[in-house]
């Protein structure tokens, strides 16, 4: 029998209109417990409107090692980032 | 009418005093460190409504005592919380089962005093109320997942169960000052809240296949203030020794 209870990212939306963000990691039985842990262990100070919470495993990451054909190729291709262009003022925060 | 007031009030801020005293004992002891914060959430959330219940005392009371004074200054015959909320802890099941015996009355009472002619009652009422909704969705869900959990969960949930039912008969308890109480519209009779407990806890021990025991009996005294148990002075010494030892002492 396992002992455990299973890993769970927790997820938070600050207010809204944000997306939810990654703020951390709990453990809980089962979903209902996790997000009333995270209530208590990550909005205690009044920090969200909203949570979210998926277990552990059904995160597929990339892994550290291949970091290099990743991410690395794409730093010498300045021109993918749209900076040439004059964003009018009204548009404001892009 | 405010000596009976007074009396009132007492009541529901002792028995957040007592209760959030003895949850806070958990802190940095508990199995895991979800519950540990979870605890420590609900022993500040009832210490909170302490200050509420308390410093409206002493305003009802007129005699200039604040809520600290009647927390830290009073000796144990001048209490007036259930029994339930001083029995140790035990272990973590025992706790989370006293815990659930008191939310589920709790929000009942809180839901009937935000209709409270007294519109400070009504508004502490509804600002407690919300937490305690969490408090008790929080404990029953716990009583629940361990009373239908292993063999082992189970007989310990079932032993807290039949050694604390005989302490949750005071809770709906009345007497003069109740009846006072009713008279003036301030709050309910407690009796009247009784059916809708015991929907509430057949609901929940049917879950967690718990039996809740057929025997009424029922340990009373705290409340009035005749007859407390041993516990009490016990926790009174070390919550009151700092205000007992160091009069006035603030940081």
């Amino acid at each position: 029998m396992k002992h455990e209870w299973p890993l769970w990212e927790v997820f938070i939306r600050g207010q809204h209109g944000l997306s939810h963000r990654h703020v951390g990691s709990l453990h809980a039985p089962d979903a209902e417990m996790a997000v009333k842990n995270a209530r208590d262990v990550y909005t205690r100070r009044n920090e969200g409107v909203s949570i979210w919470v998926v277990e552990a495993r059904h995160i597929t990451a990339t892994s550290p090692s291949d970091k290099g054909p990743m991410f690395e190729p794409s730093e010498s291709k300045v021109y993918r980032h749209p900076t040439f262009f004059d964003i009018p003022d009204d548009v404001g925060a892009m | 009418m405010s000596a009976d007031l007074f009396e009132f009030l007492c009541r529901m801020g002792d028995n957040c005093l007592i209760l959030g005293h003895r949850v806070s004992e958990w802190c940095g002891h508990a199995p895991v460190l979800e519950e540990d914060i979870a605890l420590a959430n609900t022993a500040l959330d009832l210490i909170g409504q302490t200050q509420l219940w308390l410093g409206l005392a002493g305003e009802v009371e007129g005699k200039g005592r604040s809520a600290d004074d009647l927390a830290f200054l009073r000796d144990a015959w001048d209490f007036r919380n259930v029994l339930l909320v001083e029995l140790p802890n035990g272990d973590f099941g025992q706790t989370l089962m006293r815990q659930f015996l008191f939310d589920a009355w709790q929000e009942l009472m809180l839901s009937a005093l935000t209709q409270s002619s007294e519109p400070r009652v009504a508004e502490i009422a509804q600002k407690a109320v919300k937490e305690v909704a969490y408090h008790v969705e929080r404990s029953g869900d716990t009583v629940i997942g361990l009373g239908d959990g292993s063999a082992e969960s189970h007989a310990r949930m079932q032993a807290a169960l039949d050694l604390l039912y005989p302490y949750v008969g005071e809770l709906f308890e009345s007497d003069a000052v109740d009846q006072a109480m009713v008279k003036a519209g301030i709050a309910p009779d407690p009796e009247s809240l009784r059916a809708a407990y015991d929907a509430k806890l057949a609901q929940v021990m049917g879950e967690a296949t718990l039996t809740l025991p057929d025997d009424r009996f029922a340990h009373k005294g705290g409340r009035t203030g005749r007859m407390h148990t041993e516990h009490l002075g016990h926790i009174l010494t070390e919550m009151q020794w700092l205000q007992r030892a160091y009069p006035g002492a603030s940081w």
